[in-house]
């Protein structure tokens, strides 16, 4: 089996099994939802300018529902051995660590297409016309948040607090993510120009692709006990 | 087949598995006894890859079957224990087909199938796989760890948990790939079910190994009574 068709796999029975339960996808909608709702009564947006705290609302419902995500899809592998009935396997098993970025990117994806289009209804604040940019922030960061995740959701999810533990772990690895990603969705809700916020993009993609190399390299080293 | 030289594992300052040498041939059924924390299952999870011995040697089919070097080694692996592998969400046949997958089988749609019939869960096919009882699961998990024809099957305590009639399933499953000519270890606290598809027997104690002989001339009191001496424990507080 080819290293793709191996990644490929491994998210696709993720999917399905998401598809099937809609445990996962219905918890991370709810907690984002609630989120947005406790800020909308928190804050008088009549008075505080919604580009102010705008972003920070948005990146906290994705990053805390994104946790949730990582815990469930690990907690889902520890369940009947199945974390071992994979690791048994011929695949390399950086192959399952990709598979498992592109599946929580697809859940914190589809948490992203509803919450934005409802954030800008609940905080009148239109984000059409720079609708570009944004998909390409909330990519780019999603892709960074998936990939640090899912390597410290895989050595938490072989301990007994992974919840507690995992975002212990993840968040002082995710704050350079967390930053760039709030900093450039700031600038695009301001209408600022592209090259005011360029390099908090170009941090971004530096991150992923840092990430994802590092834990490809480590994820044999992180299974082993 | 496996070979194992001054093999040790251990956990800060305990030794689950300690200084332990073993061969074991091709076409062997080795029953693996001991009691509760003899190392009987570190053994297993090294032989399969799961673990990283902490010292000595291991070798499984000439190479070492831990991490993404030993793909090789357990492409030629099953391991079928208590657990059962299973997604609760995916139907049997997706079970099986998403196994098949990960070894790399050919035609895994027709495998899958051929693996159903094999443990009379055809019928049961579309089916999800949370609402079977626990004797299904465990003869589509049998399936699931035999599909790609593994030469070597690890059973890590498969009795666990199953009723009169899935044991008695079970049991005729491991003769099936016995008299195939595969290569078994199994681990157990059910003697008379283990010694009914075993050809030697290996006692661990304290992660050493206490005793090593062929079991045809042994029945389940007799092999009883050797598993006290070997390991020197009590009658009252051994396993049935």
């Amino acid at each position: 089996m080819t290293y793709l068709r191996a990644v490929a796999l491994i998210a696709a029975k993720d999917l399905r099994t998401e598809m099937r339960s809609r445990d996962q996808i219905v918890t991370l909608l709810f907690f984002a939802l609630l989120v947005l709702v406790v800020f909308n009564f928190a804050f008088d947006f009549t008075v505080i300018d919604f580009v102010t705290l705008g972003s920070g609302i948005l990146w906290v419902a994705f990053i805390f529902s994104g946790v949730l995500a990582l815990n469930r899809s690990f907690q889902i592998e520890r369940e009947q051995g199945r974390l071992e009935g994979i690791l048994l396997s011929p695949i390399d098993r950086s192959a399952f660590y990709l598979g498992k970025v592109v599946a929580t990117v697809v859940f914190m994806s589809i948490v992203e297409i509803l919450i934005v289009p409802l954030s800008a209804i609940l905080f009148n604040h239109p984000i059409g016309s720079r609708l570009g940019l944004t998909v390409l922030v909330l990519i780019l960061n999603t892709i960074g948040f998936a990939a640090v995740g899912t390597l410290f959701a895989a050595i938490t999810s072989q301990t007994r607090r992974s919840e507690i533990l995992l975002p212990l772990l993840l968040f002082p690895a995710a704050v350079p993510i967390a930053l760039s990603a709030v900093k450039a969705t700031t600038h695009i809700l301001a209408g600022r120009p592209f090259d005011r916020f360029s390099s908090w993009i170009a941090m971004s993609a530096a991150y992923d692709v840092i990430f994802l190399a590092a834990a490809v390299l480590l994820f044999d080293y992180v299974l082993q006990d | 087949m496996i070979e194992i030289r001054g093999l040790s594992k251990h956990y800060g300052p305990i030794a689950a598995v300690d200084e332990v040498d073993l061969d074991i041939g091709r076409g062997e059924s080795v029953l693996l006894l001991g009691p509760n924390g003899a190392g009987k299952s570190t053994l297993l999870r090294m032989l399969a890859g799961l673990t990283r011995p902490t010292s000595g040697t291991l070798r499984v089919f000439g190479g070492s079957p831990a991490g993404s070097a030993g793909s090789a080694v357990r492409r030629r692996l099953g391991l079928l224990s208590h657990q059962t592998f299973l997604y609760d969400h995916l139907t049997a046949i997706e079970n099986l087909e998403f196994c098949a997958r990960l070894y790399g089988v050919e035609h895994p749609d027709q495998v899958a199938r051929t693996a159903l019939l094999d443990v009379q869960l055809e019928d049961r096919a579309p089916e999800l796989v949370q609402g079977f009882s626990r004797g299904m699961q465990q003869r589509l998990a049998i399936a699931r760890s035999t599909l790609h024809r593994p030469d070597l099957i690890l059973f890590d305590e498969p009795h666990t948990g199953l009723d009169r009639e899935a044991a008695r399933r079970l049991s005729d499953s491991l003769l099936a790939l016995r008299r195939e000519g595969r290569t078994c270890v199994m681990t157990t606290h059910d003697f008379s079910s283990g010694l009914a598809v075993t050809d030697r027997i290996v006692v661990l104690a304290s992660g050493r190994k206490v005793l090593d002989r062929p079991s045809t001339d042994l029945d389940a009191e007799a092999l009883d009574r050797l598993f006290h001496e070997a390991t020197r424990r009590p009658a009252a507080v051994l396993p049935a």
